[in-house]
């Protein structure tokens, strides 16, 4: 699809690299699906949303060239978009554990309003946790890196003992790559199903590039979201990406 | 039914994987290839390690594909693996290759050769890289020469991918008749501008449009030059479904490439393909794709 003009209506400061920009759009995007941001003469990059529904949302964490420019918009700007694209997460019965780390929390939110569960927001440090009052309301479970709230320790630390405690029926994760590899390792140890969304050098997001494939699994077209019977072939999950040139390198 | 021979190659079905779609890695390919491909171009790769353009690369359009994806490749000294994950598949893997100059040409053929493959494809044709594709491409003494010299390292055939960007097709196909087959055509040299954001789209400005648009384009592309050449044609551009690919063959190609069309219907279409094209074939009484070859040409 070509690309439309939507305007920026409102945006929030959710850490100090993430900024959430609220926009209206009539697409019906499903929780887990993106989008392609053109921001014209700087960048056009991949972006999942993060509030579907009337009031749209992408949450962005400033990374690369693109998002910096992102950050530096006003409310009243454009963005440029086309989508949604690719498969979001299947909604399954049962009592799920959501694992969000860093900004993987900005594509599991439309899908945290949909679904009964525990949720663990991690982060490296306390300033960099999101959406905590977005959820203050559900089970909410802390984990950073450096102790400066909740849980000292990785996100998969957590998850483990809150594995060993319960039995889930489902388990949604979007984050590191390496940390979602441990969940899924974890999950699939223990039967239960997963659901991972993953992110890979993406360039035309319409499934012809080839750019982020992994083992075979076109990230934008056959994902985003993939579950454990995908996941469990994937043997450069957490371990290869691809770079620009498409050359295979340790992550 | 469905078999082709192009010169000494066998071929399942006369359906191919055009070069640049889905062609990167070995294990896509491996994919393409089960999902029932007769055979699979890989991306052109030149001799460095390539990023290619920044984005926008591709903009979907109504009538088709427009993109500058700007020849990314991991290079040819990392393409081992990728061609022996590819091969697995069981069909004709083809290494396509850009380079800039005779030596250069040779220099990927001979490694694509030694890594497998088993028939290279000069990309005489891209229509957006500097220095590369249709700039060496329409250069008439250059491509015979590209041809000539890459014919004397390998074994394996040659393929040559001609540009429709130009006033001549049939002479390019002439200075490069020593190839083993011509695949027509590349993508055609083209733009798109945002109005609203006032200014081109890609980030490369101009890129080669794909897909159902330039359809007439590669028919009368493959009908001139097969009254004018006597090697296979492989006919390449907008083939969206059973009866573009019997049409192209009925202008004289002997197989065809698909690529933009997986956009439009999936990796599945290789196989959906194939029953279109056997439907027909049967209800019309052809037993076998060489009994259409060029049978539109008005003589």
């Amino acid at each position: 699809m070509m690309y439309r003009v939507v305007k920026i209506e409102k945006i929030k400061e959710e850490t100090p690299t993430i900024k959430t920009f609220f926009f209206k759009d009539d697409s019906k995007p499903k929780p887990g699906q993106f989008y392609m941001i053109w921001l014209p003469g700087v960048d056009e990059f991949p972006m999942s949303i993060s509030h579907i529904g009337n009031k749209k949302a992408f949450t962005v964490k400033r990374i690369g060239k693109g998002t910096t420019a992102m950050h530096k918009l006003k409310e009243g700007d454009k963005l440029w978009i086309r989508g949604p694209y690719g498969r979001g997460f299947k909604i399954e019965n049962g009592y799920a554990l959501i694992i969000g780390g860093g900004s993987g929390m900005a594509t599991l939110g439309p899908l945290i309003e949909r679904v009964e569960g525990d949720i663990i927001i991690a982060a490296r440090t306390k300033d960099e946790l999101l959406f905590l009052d977005r959820f203050k309301d559900r089970n909410v479970y802390i984990a950073t890196d450096d102790g400066s709230a909740g849980f000292k320790g990785f996100a998969t630390d957590l998850a483990k003992d809150m594995m060993e405690k319960r039995d889930y029926s489902i388990i949604y994760t979007c984050g590191p790559e390496i940390m979602m590899r441990k969940i899924i390792d974890m999950a699939i140890e223990r039967g239960i199903k997963v659901q991972a969304s993953l992110e890979r050098l993406m360039k035309c997001g319409i499934g012809i590039c080839d750019s982020c494939s992994i083992n075979g699994y076109r990230v934008c077209v056959d994902g985003p979201v993939f579950s454990e019977k995908e996941l469990v072939k994937m043997e450069d999950l957490g371990k290869y990406k691809r770079d620009s040139s498409g050359r295979r390198v340790p992550i | 039914m469905l078999n082709v021979e192009i010169g000494k190659l066998h071929f399942k079905n006369p359906l191919i994987l055009a070069s640049g779609i889905l062609d990167e890695a070995g294990e896509t390919m491996l994919r393409i290839a089960k999902s029932g491909a007769g055979g699979i171009v890989t991306k052109s790769i030149g001799k460095e390690p390539r990023e290619g353009y920044e984005n926008p690369v591709v903009y979907e359009l109504p009538c088709g594909l427009l993109n500058a994806m700007g020849l990314p490749n991991p290079g040819i000294e990392n393409y081992e693996d990728e061609i022996k994950i590819a091969k697995k598949g069981g069909v004709p893997i083809i290494g396509s290759i850009f380079g800039s100059n005779p030596e250069e040409f040779s220099y990927l053929a001979k490694k694509m050769e030694d890594y497998g493959a088993d028939a290279v494809e000069l990309n005489l044709s891209c229509p957006h890289a500097k220095g590369y594709g249709m700039e060496v491409g329409t250069d008439l003494e250059l491509v015979e020469e590209i041809v000539d010299s890459v014919k004397r390292e390998i074994k394996i055939p040659v393929w040559a991918k001609l540009t429709p960007n130009t006033s001549n097709i049939v002479e390019i196909a002439k200075a490069v008749e020593n190839a083993d087959a011509l695949v027509l055509i590349n993508t055609l040299k083209a733009m798109a501008i945002d109005i609203d954001a006032k200014r081109p789209v890609l980030k490369n400005v101009f890129g080669g449009l794909s897909g159902k648009a330039i359809k007439p384009i590669g028919i009368r592309a493959v009908y001139e030059v097969y009254r004018e050449v006597g090697k296979p044609i492989i006919g390449v551009g907008g083939i969206e479904n059973g009866r573009d690919a019997i049409e192209y063959i009925m202008a004289g190609a002997s197989a065809v490439e698909i690529g933009t069309a997986i956009y439009t219907r999936g990796i599945g279409i290789f196989k959906e393909i194939a029953k279109e094209m056997e439907g027909w074939m049967r209800k019309n009484g052809y037993s076998k794709i060489s009994q259409m070859v060029g049978i539109a040409q008005v003589r």
